[in-house]
């Protein structure tokens, strides 16, 4: 299998008014091509900056990231994102069909653009919504919206910050379904980034587990479980279950030893800055590209 | 079946039209209370006939149409120099921190203040009140798009660059479209402070025609408060139809806004 993505050596620090912070640190794995693998790891480890620098909208300090062979500097072209927050993702003042439009304005006329956006939208089961706006659907319909954008775009590879966190647990779980489906038919390359143990393990063909901030590698897990999927028989599984046993194992779920607390604690209450030394780090890049070019 | 949004309507309109008539009830009342000479505020069935007379005075229509005119021009040209200004001064910090002394020591000065200066400097004509509404009304629009830049939600931006789009195009197709709602409500701020100094310079300054200068000169010579009167009505109903359209405009076309009260 040839790695459709490939990250080595990847390591992030944040410049911040009051010292650095480490967000990643020497993160190496591949996603071959047509593989769907899960990233799961303790909250604010530094998921979301992996995610990021993969995407080329931040730098990574150390390390290289590449896609299909090609060096990742700046926004790859044939990259696709889906964000936790849909209500915040989708354009409101574009109807459905015109959102998941909207990345393909570049590069398609008119009528292409139309077919590929009615394509997607039936893909994910909403070809009757293409005139609504995203503030008139649900929030599990917004983010099958948000989906067919990305999957309407072809990307070689799909990102997935958090996908179903916003959700109630039955629309997660038509969701990670749809999300199976679609994939297999569309044979797309994703990495989906999540918290939820059961779901990475439901979802993946393999696992990798990120330990604490700053964030390494901790286990690549094979899912070792058939490729069709069903929400009640395969959770109920003795694979599955073993599986995502070890996964909160080596998450250290439970059983948190002071320190680890501690930690996490302190973690928690500096998110906020790291966050604003991100929101900096992206305008710092953006300048820098403004500069470049 | 009731058509309840209908019905609705037909109660907000039957409200206002209540209220409207009150107001006029009083003012008739008092008009002819005797409290004030007649002369001074002639109640409102004398303006009324005033009124319908002077709608079909040639005159008095030029005067109207060269307000209406001048204030359609004055708000097409605000929003047209402070959009762009505002989009560029709400995204580059920098040069919004090089202007900011500028921009505060100017905005403050009113308008009609600027009356002498621009009369020297423009003369008398159309292009004075013009201006010096412009002056005002670019205020209002050009602090809403910075602000509406402001309140961008950083999650559509990075939704946009996700999908490569560069950063001039995030700024029409994603920051212009976004800061829509602000925008419009600071154009229609605008647009009823530039029909504020577009009528003031006109009373204070005659030349130019227009409605302001129709009242300066019924009130001076034979000092007829009813026509002066019926000439400041055409003036209201000029600024309610004015703002009435631009938030018909705003309804229509930012409808999905919750600045606007269009998102449920």
């Amino acid at each position: 299998m040839t790695a459709m993505l490939e990250v080595a050596d990847l390591g992030h620090t944040y410049q911040a008014k009051d010292g650095a912070h480490t967000a990643i640190a020497d993160l190496s794995f591949t996603v071959g091509t047509g593989e769907l693998v899960c990233v799961v790891g303790p909250s604010g480890c530094g998921k979301s900056t992996l995610l990021r620098t993969i995407s080329g909208l931040i730098r990574p300090t150390r390390g290289e990231v590449s896609l299909h062979g090609n060096e990742v500097r700046g926004v790859p072209e044939d990259l696709a994102v889906v964000f936790q927050d849909y209500s915040r993702s989708l354009f409101p003042w574009l109807s459905v069909q015109k959102n998941v439009e909207f990345p393909l304005r570049r590069t398609l006329g008119r009528s292409q653009r139309r077919e590929r956006a009615a394509e997607a939208l039936e893909w994910v089961g909403l070809s009757g919504a293409g005139r609504k706006y995203p503030w008139q659907l649900s929030g599990g319909m917004q983010q099958r919206v948000a989906i067919a954008r990305a999957l309407a775009y072809r990307p070689a590879l799909l990102l997935m910050d958090e996908p179903f966190a916003s959700v109630d647990a039955q629309t997660r779980f038509e969701l990670e379904d749809l999300l199976l489906k679609v994939r297999t038919e569309q044979d797309t390359t994703v990495l989906v980034v999540t918290h939820d143990i059961d779901e990475s393990v439901y979802l993946g063909d393999r696992v990798l587990v990120l330990s604490t901030s700053p964030a390494s590698v901790v286990a690549d897990l094979k899912v070792d479980l058939p490729a069709e999927r069903d929400q009640i028989s395969t959770r109920e599984s003795e694979a599955f279950v073993a599986l995502r046993a070890e996964v909160a194992r080596l998450l250290n779920v439970g059983k948190t030893s002071e320190e680890v607390k501690a930690r996490r604690k302190e973690n928690e209450q500096q998110a906020a800055k790291w966050a604003e030394a991100e929101r900096a780090e992206v305008s710092r890049v953006e300048a820098e590209d403004r500069a470049t070019t | 079946m009731i058509n309840w949004e209908e019905a609705l309507r037909v109660r907000a309109l039957t409200r206002g039209l209540l209220g409207v008539a009150g107001f006029l009830v009083v003012w008739e009342l008092f008009g002819r209370s005797g409290l004030v000479r007649s002369e001074f505020l002639p109640p409102p069935s004398v303006v009324a006939v005033e009124l319908v007379k002077l709608l079909g005075d040639e005159a008095f229509l030029r005067d109207v149409i060269a307000t209406v005119l001048a204030l359609l021009i004055a708000v097409g040209l605000s929003a047209g120099i402070a959009v762009p200004l505002g989009l560029v001064l709400g995204s580059v910090a920098s040069v919004r921190h090089a202007t900011r002394a500028v921009v505060e020591f100017l905005r403050p000065i009113p308008s009609v203040a600027m009356i002498p200066l621009a009369i020297v400097v423009l003369g008398i004509g159309p292009e004075t009140k013009i201006t010096l509404a412009v002056y005002a009304a670019i205020w209002p629009i050009l602090f809403n798009t910075i602000y509406a830049l402001d309140e961008l939600d950083p999650l559509l931006v990075e939704t946009a660059r996700a999908f490569g789009t560069g950063r001039a195009r995030v700024l029409v197709s994603v920051a212009l479209p976004s800061a829509l709602p602000f925008v419009l409500t600071g154009i229609r701020l605008a647009a009823t402070t530039s029909l504020v100094v577009v009528v003031s310079v006109e009373l204070l300054e005659g030349g130019s025609g227009g409605l302001g200068e129709f009242i300066a000169i019924a009130r001076s010579g034979a000092g007829r408060m009813d026509i002066v009167l019926a000439g400041t009505v055409v003036a209201g109903v000029i600024g309610y139809l004015l703002n009435e359209g631009l938030e018909r405009a705003q309804r229509r076309w930012v409808g999905w806004s919750s600045v606007t009260g269009g998102r449920s």
